[in-house]
C-alpha cells in the first residue's frame, strides 16, 4: 500500500476541512438490528412498551406486560430491558421492576427465562422475549425457581399460591415479605 | 540497487525493502524511497497495551516504523506482570499506554510513540482518521466492533459500488486464550470485516439463574450466585463495580460461604475475578506469536514487500499444534462494511415520498420502511408509540431531516416483496442528493 502516503496526505485535507464540525454520532451494528427488532415489534394487546429516554435511544427501553389470564390476571407488571452495542451476540439485560411474588422472578427482580441467558440465539429478537415474559405470567413454572418459597407453594398448594398472589398484588405480606400494590 | 543504499540501522529490513521480488504484494515499489516514506509516514495505531498491544509496540518499533501511537484506558496491575513485559513492579497503578510508550521509546532510539489514556470511544473520528493502519491487540468483542465500525466508516465507494483505495483504512487484529489465538487482516471492502463475521465468537458461557439460585454444582455457579443474586439482594440499589477490591473481596466471601454450603470445592480469589470479569487465561508465548504475525502483517500492508495473510489465522497449540489460514469471505450486505444500495434524490423530496420510493427501488422492493439516520429515528412504522412520535416528519423533506448533508448513509428496515416472497430486511442505503455542489470530492465519514 504505497498509495498510502499520499492518502496521508489527502487524508490531511480532508482532516483540516472538517475541522469544527461536531462530532458524528456512529450507529453501532447492534443499535442497527435492534432498530429493525423494534420497528417490526407486534405485541399482544397486554404488553406495552415505551421509551424513557425518547424517541432517539431504543437501547433502553421499558415492557409493561398486564395479563388477560391465570394467577396474575388484573396485575401490572414492568420491566427494564438493557441491551448492549453487540447484540445480539448477546442476549438483553432484563430486569423486573415490579415486586412480584413469582416462582421464576426473586424480589430483586432478576428472571429466570432461559432465552434470556443459557438459550440466547441471536436469531431470536425482542418480541421473542416479550412473548417469553408473558409465558413466565401464564404459566408460572416451579421446576425453575428464583423464589423458592414460592415455587415450592405453588408445586404443593395451588390454592394457597392462588391467594397469595392476589395477596401480594393487593399489596400486603406474604410472609415477611411486603409487596407494592400492582393492579 | 541494495548497493547502492546508504549503510543503515535497519540492514536487515533493507533486504525486503529495497529489492525486488517475485512474492510481493501488488503496489511494491523497492527502494530507498520506500524504507524512508516507511519510517516518516506510515503511522500505526496500537489498540490496547496489554499483553497483546506490549508485543505489538515492541514488534513494531524494531520493525521499523517510528510514529506510533497507542490507547489503553486501563492501568497496570500486579497479575500483569508475568507477561506484560514492559511493566515493572514499581508501575503498578499507573496507564499502561504511557509506561508501553516510555519503555518502548527508551529501548528502541529513533522512535517516537504517543501514548493515550483514555476510552476508545472517547476520541473523535478525525483522531483515528490520522492513522494508516490500526493494530488491535483487544480483549473483548465490544471494542473490536466499535473500531471496526470506526474504521469502515472511512471506506467509500465509487458509482459502481467498488470501494475506493484511498480511503481503506487496514486493521489487523490479534487474540489469544490460554494457547490459543488468531490473527486477522482487515481491509475494509476487500477482506470482511469484523462484523461480517462476528459468528466467529463463539457465545459467552451463561448460567441459568435459577441453576445458580437452587442447585449449584461447580465453583463458578457459587460466585455468579453471590456476584448476579445475592449482592442485589443485601445490597439493594448499590452497583457493584468489578474493579473495587473491597466488591470482589465480598462477592468471594459469599462463594465461599455458598460452597461450604452445597459441598463444593475450589473456589479462590483469582477465580472469582476470573469469573466475574470473565477474565481469559492469557500465556505470554501465545501473545507473543500472535502479535509477532500482526506486527509482520502491518510491515507487509505498509509495504508491499509482500503478499498479505488472506485472512484469518487460526494458532491452537492445545494438543500438539495446528495452525490453518482461512479466506472468509465478505458478506456484500453488510451494514458496516458493504458499499449500501446507491439513491440518488432531490432535495425537495419529503420522507413520506422517500419511504414510497423505496417499495419501487428495483435493488430495494422495500415496503412499511422504518429510516434511522445516525442514531435519529427519522421514522418508526411500529411500536404505535414510536409511530406517533416520529409520524411528524414524514412532511418534512428528507434533505433537511439529514442536515443538509450533500450525500450520506441512512439504514432502513422493512418488509423486502422479491419474486412474490416476503421476508423482513435491514438495509444500508447510500443518499445522495442532486445538484449540491462539491459532491463527488466529499467525505462520507466526516459528513460535511
Amino acid at each position: 500500500m504505497i498509495k498510502l502516503f499520499k492518502v496521508k496526505e489527502k487524508q490531511r485535507e480532508i482532516a483540516e476541512n472538517a475541522n469544527g464540525k461536531a462530532p458524528v454520532k456512529k450507529q453501532s451494528a447492534g443499535e442497527l438490528r435492534l432498530h429493525k427488532d423494534i420497528s417490526e415489534l407486534n405485541l399482544p394487546k397486554t404488553c406495552s412498551i415505551s421509551f424513557p429516554n425518547g424517541k432517539d435511544d431504543l437501547m433502553n427501553f421499558e415492557v409493561t406486560i398486564r395479563p388477560d389470564e391465570g394467577y396474575y390476571l388484573g396485575g401490572t407488571f414492568l420491566f427494564s430491558f438493557q441491551v448492549s452495542p453487540i447484540y445480539p451476540h448477546e442476549a438483553p439485560k432484563v430486569k423486573c421492576k415490579t415486586k412480584v411474588y413469582h416462582p421464576n422472578i426473586d424480589l430483586e427482580g432478576n428472571v429466570c427465562l432461559n432465552i434470556l441467558r443459557e438459550d440466547w440465539k441471536p436469531v431470536l429478537n425482542i418480541n421473542t422475549i416479550i412473548y417469553g415474559l408473558f409465558h413466565l405470567f401464564t404459566q408460572p413454572n416451579y421446576e425453575d425457581p428464583l423464589n423458592h418459597d414460592a415455587a415450592a407453594v405453588l408445586r404443593d398448594n395451588p390454592k394457597l399460591f392462588e391467594s397469595n398472589v392476589r395477596r401480594a398484588m393487593a399489596g400486603g405480606y406474604v410472609g415477611q415479605t411486603f409487596f407494592t400494590r400492582c393492579m | 540497487m541494495a548497493d547502492a543504499a546508504p549503510p543503515s540501522k535497519s540492514r536487515d529490513l533493507d533486504k525486503l525493502l529495497l529489492r525486488p521480488g517475485n512474492l510481493v504484494g501488488p503496489s511494491f515499489e523497492p527502494g530507498v524511497q520506500l524504507r524512508d516514506d516507511l519510517q516518516e509516514y506510515a503511522k500505526v495505531l496500537v489498540v490496547g497495551a496489554g499483553g497483546l498491544g506490549c508485543e505489538l509496540l515492541k514488534d513494531l518499533a524494531l520493525s521499523g516504523f517510528k510514529n506510533l501511537e497507542v490507547i489503553d484506558m486501563d492501568r497496570i496491575e500486579v497479575t500483569n506482570l508475568n507477561r506484560q513485559f514492559l511493566f515493572r513492579l514499581e508501575d503498578v497503578g499507573k496507564p499502561k499506554a504511557e509506561v508501553a510508550a516510555k519503555r518502548v521509546m527508551e529501548r528502541v532510539s529513533g522512535v517516537n510513540i504517543v501514548p493515550h489514556f483514555c476510552r476508545i470511544e472517547d476520541k473523535d473520528i478525525e483522531f483515528y482518521s490520522d492513522f494508516n493502519i490500526i493494530a488491535l491487540g483487544l480483549d473483548s468483542i465490544e471494542a473490536r466492533s466499535y473500531i471496526n465500525a470506526v474504521a469502515c466508516s472511512f471506506l467509500e465507494y465509487d458509482s459502481d459500488d467498488n470501494p475506493r483505495e484511498e480511503t481503506m483504512k487496514p486493521m489487523v487484529d490479534g487474540g489469544t486464550e490460554g494457547f490459543k489465538g488468531h490473527a486477522r487482516v482487515i481491509v475494509p471492502g476487500v477482506t470482511p470485516c469484523f462484523e461480517c463475521t462476528i459468528w466467529l465468537f463463539p457465545p459467552q458461557v451463561k448460567f441459568p439463574l435459577c441453576t445458580l439460585a437452587e442447585t449449584p454444582r461447580n465453583a463458578a455457579h457459587c460466585i455468579e450466585y453471590a456476584h448476579l443474586i445475592k449482592w442485589d439482594e443485601v445490597h439493594s440499589g448499590k452497583a457493584f463495580d468489578p474493579d473495587n477490591p473491597d466488591h470482589m473481596k465480598w462477592v468471594y466471601d459469599e462463594a465461599v460461604k455458598r460452597a461450604e454450603l452445597f459441598g463444593i470445592q475450589g473456589v479462590t480469589y483469582s477465580l472469582t475475578q476470573g469469573v466475574v470479569k470473565n477474565i481469559i487465561p492469557a500465556i505470554a508465548s501465545t501473545n507473543a506469536i500472535i502479535s509477532a504475525a500482526c506486527a509482520l502483517e502491518t510491515l507487509k500492508i505498509a509495504s508491499g514487500c509482500s503478499k498479505t495473510l488472506s485472512n484469518y489465522l487460526t494458532y491452537n497449540g492445545v494438543e500438539g499444534l495446528h495452525t490453518k489460514v482461512t479466506e472468509f469471505v465478505k458478506d456484500k450486505d453488510c451494514l458496516v462494511c458493504g458499499p449500501g444500495v446507491l439513491v440518488e434524490l432531490d432535495t425537495t423530496v419529503t420522507l413520506q415520498k422517500f419511504i414510497d420510493m423505496l417499495e419501487e427501488h428495483p435493488k430495494l422492493l422495500m415496503s412499511k420502511a422504518s429510516i434511522t439516520y445516525r442514531g435519529k429515528n427519522l421514522y418508526m412504522q411500529a411500536p404505535p408509540v414510536l409511530e406517533e412520535m416520529t409520524r411528524s416528519n414524514l412532511s418534512l423533506p428528507l434533505y433537511d431531516l439529514m442536515d443538509k448533508v450533500p450525500k450520506d448513509i441512512l439504514h432502513v428496515t422493512g418488509t423486502i416483496n422479491k419474486d412474490n416472497k416476503k421476508s423482513s430486511g435491514l438495509r444500508k442505503l447510500r443518499v445522495i442528493f442532486k445538484g449540491i455542489d462539491g459532491v463527488t470530492d466529499m467525505d462520507m465519514a466526516g459528513g460535511a
